[in-house]
């Protein structure tokens, strides 16, 4: 009698074999082959259709592994690729001792955004868009922050900075409900790349649903007479700041379905935004990030670069780096600090940026620097 | 009164239609008005529409990962991103679009999976509820290839054919048993109906309890059961209660369905790849089936049926497991899999009844019959028999 159980056996081993081992080369096939089938696919696959059209050749660098279509930037009201060098920086008037002072003025509003291709998320935040404007000060204004509630829930601006008590941003000091103002006043330092979120409770939630933004104090040249010529290139409007690219990321996630664990990871909000369209880096220009995390639920976050290393300032305290030649640097929860590199010995291209948990890449916390001769 | 209103008289018939159009007409404007005005709306608490997704089958090839999901949600839902093993990765959906409530589509990813590992995909829908789907152990799926079916064909028939043809071919041997021997053979029948029973229904509420919310699963189950009882019951009955071959009809249509839906359960396992269906696994299935055999010949030990009927009750007994087999491995759902096990223990059931019934009429003792020791031995040797066996089975 046959022995029907081996003669079993064999068969699945030897399709399977042979079936294994054609998706493992097919794994390169299949990304290489993807974009040209989701372009080919345009005109009767919606969904894919807005994936990408037709598939820049940078998408090839992560093959089929990213979210799929595009966000309505204008519904949302802001766009990741302008929030990159977008600071607001208030309006400025002169105190009667001779002092600048710098208003700003923010409004909580609840506001539902796409926060990925497709998936919306019920927000609460400053001024309408997620993180919250990034707000940029010289060292030793006066800073005013005329901010009204027009949310749902108590909101309050916490600061990280020096400043008194009563101005904290925590219940009893500084926690607007919903319909008031609160107006915070203290003096821009110290120096460095800071944040403000809100403070009320629960916490967690409060920063998940989007209420962070970043607090860039510039150093004054003439208090740092030692680094005055650094210190000038971290001014904003110095034709020293000038030669610089400057770009502010805030690190966040978004826990879609309430389960305190991230569905979607992103610098910026919007998850592969910078992968889908590159930041444009002229070779030549020396580029600064000022780089925030606010990440929800996960213990750190990190930044890494591809093909390159950065001088790293830790809280942007110090005009000296506190990191010297590194490619990667963690963060925990509302750390910060200031990465500075160049590309200006490297060959033009596409230079990958992401967090080097894979967790997050693979779940949307991944871009690139398109590296060009001039900016056209 | 039949002078009043004859049953064919035109007003008669006009009557009725007016009191069948005039509800319906109610019922017609009462939808409208509710759409129309939308005086529900009240209702509307702000929370988001209740979205429930099912995975009903998923397919791996050379080109990636394919999923078919039934959408069950209060609206129509959108996928908006995929994600494997917590990676978003690139998808088409067919067909495109929003997925409106209890229709389903084809979610598929050019996924590079690994044979003989698992995979978790995860689906996220525009409003960011995610529903997950394991793949436990990722190999090819099979296709409706001529080997692939002789392959299952054979398995059917190593699970299904063979058993209860070896238990029929205790035919000869058993026919010079006496009264209290064919108690006791007739109480090991039901003892194996019994265990059947039990392990159908339960196979059949695990089942149904994966499949889409629009089913109503476990009020499925139940009705196809009793409405499968209770038709064979009648059809059974239309000509007295039936005895000798009749009887071991029914028992082999009972069994033969119960082998339906075991052929699904393997061969769905063994596209899932949770089933590796090793030597072991397949002799223990046709072990666990040889009884059926001899509950099938307990009924005509006393008669001399020709030889053909011997044929046709195995191929009645075990075909549906070949049957089974290959619907498992190429349609599977879990829905219509429950049904099929639903509507086989209805069989069972009918088949306890009959046998009962007959086992009663045999010894004039009525319900006494079932406490005389060949037939308590005969019950306790059927179940225990069943679960022994069923331990091969059990993995």
């Amino acid at each position: 009698m046959v022995d029907v159980g081996v003669w079993l056996r064999d068969r699945i081993s030897r399709r399977s074999v042979l079936t294994g081992s054609l998706a493992a080369v097919g794994g390169t096939a299949i990304a290489a082959r993807s974009a040209l089938g989701q372009s080919a696919s345009h005109t009767d696959h919606d969904m894919a259709a807005a994936a990408t059209d037709p598939a820049p050749h940078h998408m090839n660098a992560h093959g089929a592994m990213v979210t799929v279509g595009e966000v309505d930037n204008a519904a949302n009201g802001f766009d990741p690729i302008l929030m990159l060098t977008d600071w607001e920086r208030g309006t400025v008037s002169v105190l009667p001792d001779g002092r600048t002072l710098r208003t700003f003025e923010m409004t909580a509003v609840d506001k539902t955004i796409e926060i990925a291709p497709g998936v919306t998320f019920p927000a609460w935040t400053y001024n309408g868009r997620v993180p919250g404007p990034a707000l940029r000060a010289k060292e030793g204004e006066r800073i005013r922050i005329i901010f009204r509630n027009n949310g749902s829930h108590p909101h309050s601006m916490h600061f990280h900075g020096i400043h008194a008590a009563r101005m904290d941003g925590i219940p009893g000091a500084g926690l607007v409900d919903p319909g008031g103002e609160f107006v915070y006043e203290f003096e821009a330092k110290p120096f460095g790349c800071h944040l403000y979120h809100c403070h009320a409770l629960p916490l967690k939630r409060h920063i998940h649903k989007g209420m962070y933004g970043a607090f860039v104090i510039d150093p004054d040249p003439d208090r740092r007479p030692d680094h005055a010529e650094i210190a000038r290139s971290r001014l904003l409007d110095t034709p020293e700041n000038a030669g610089w690219q400057e770009l502010v990321m805030v690190m966040n996630g978004f826990d879609t379905n309430f389960d305190e664990e991230n569905e979607f990871y992103a610098a910026n909000t919007i998850a592969h935004a910078y992968a889908k369209t590159p930041i444009r880096i002229v070779r030549g220009k020396p580029v600064r990030i000022y780089l925030v995390n606010v990440l929800e639920f996960d213990l750190i976050n990190s930044f890494h670069l591809h093909g390159n290393f950065f001088d790293y300032f830790d809280q942007g305290t110090t005009l000296t780096p506190t990191l010297k030649t590194v490619d990667l640097i963690i963060q925990c929860q509302a750390q910060r600090g200031i990465l500075e590199f160049t590309f200006a010995e490297h060959e033009p291209g596409l230079y990958m940026f992401h967090a080097h948990q894979s967790e997050f890449t693979e779940l949307g916390w991944m871009g690139m620097f398109d590296v060009v001769e001039a900016l056209a | 009164m039949n002078k009043v209103v004859t049953i064919g008289s035109p007003a008669r018939s006009r009557n009725h239609w007016l009191w069948i159009g005039l509800p319906l007409a109610a019922l017609a404007i009462a939808v409208a008005w509710i759409i129309a005005v939308n005086p529900l709306q009240g209702l509307s608490n702000g929370a988001p529409a209740v979205e429930k997704l099912t995975f009903e089958r998923v397919v791996l090839d050379t080109s990636g990962l394919h999923l078919l999901v039934r959408a069950g949600g209060a609206e129509p839902m959108t996928i908006a991103q995929v994600q494997v093993d917590g990676a978003y990765w690139q998808f088409t959906q067919d067909p495109p679009g929003t997925i409106a409530r209890a229709s389903t589509a084809w979610i598929n990813l050019p996924f590079p999976w690994v044979l003989g590992e698992t995979h978790t995909v995860n689906l996220v829908t525009n409003s960011g509820i995610t529903f997950e789907h394991l793949i436990e152990v990722a190999v090819p799926t099979p296709t409706a290839t001529a080997g692939q079916l002789k392959l299952q064909g054979l398995v059917g028939i190593i699970v299904g054919v063979l058993p209860v043809a070896i238990g029929l071919m205790f035919y000869p041997a058993l026919r010079g048993v006496g009264q209290s021997g064919m108690n006791f053979l007739l109480a090991l029948t039901i003892g194996l109906l019994a265990f059947l029973l039990v392990d159908t229904i339960e196979e059949s509420f695990d089942l149904v309890v994966t499949a889409a919310a629009v089913f109503q699963g476990p009020v499925m189950v139940v009705l196809a059961g009793l409405a499968s009882f209770l038709v064979l019951m009648a059809i059974g009955r239309r000509r007295g209660t039936p005895t000798g071959l009749a009887l071991a009809t029914y028992i082999a249509l009972g069994i033969g369905l119960h082998n339906l839906g075991e052929g699904l359960a393997i061969g769905a396992a063994f596209v899932a790849g949770s089933a590796s269906l090793g030597t072991f696994l397949v002799l223990g299935f046709a072990l666990h089936n040889i009884t059926e055999g001899i509950g099938i010949a307990a009924p005509i030990l006393k008669e001399r049926p020709p030889l053909w009927t011997f044929a046709g009750l195995t191929l009645l007994a075990g075909g549906p497991a070949v049957l089974g087999m290959w619907l498992g491995s190429l349609a599977y759902a879990p829905q219509w899999s429950a049904l099929a096990l639903a509507i086989g223990a209805g069989a069972i059931l009918q088949v306890i009844v009959e046998v009962g019934a007959y086992l009663m009429r045999r010894n004039q003792k009525g319900l006494d019959t079932f406490f005389t020791p060949p037939v308590m031995g005969g019950l306790a040797a059927g179940v225990a028999f069943m679960y022994a066996t069923a331990a091969f089975i059990k993995v």
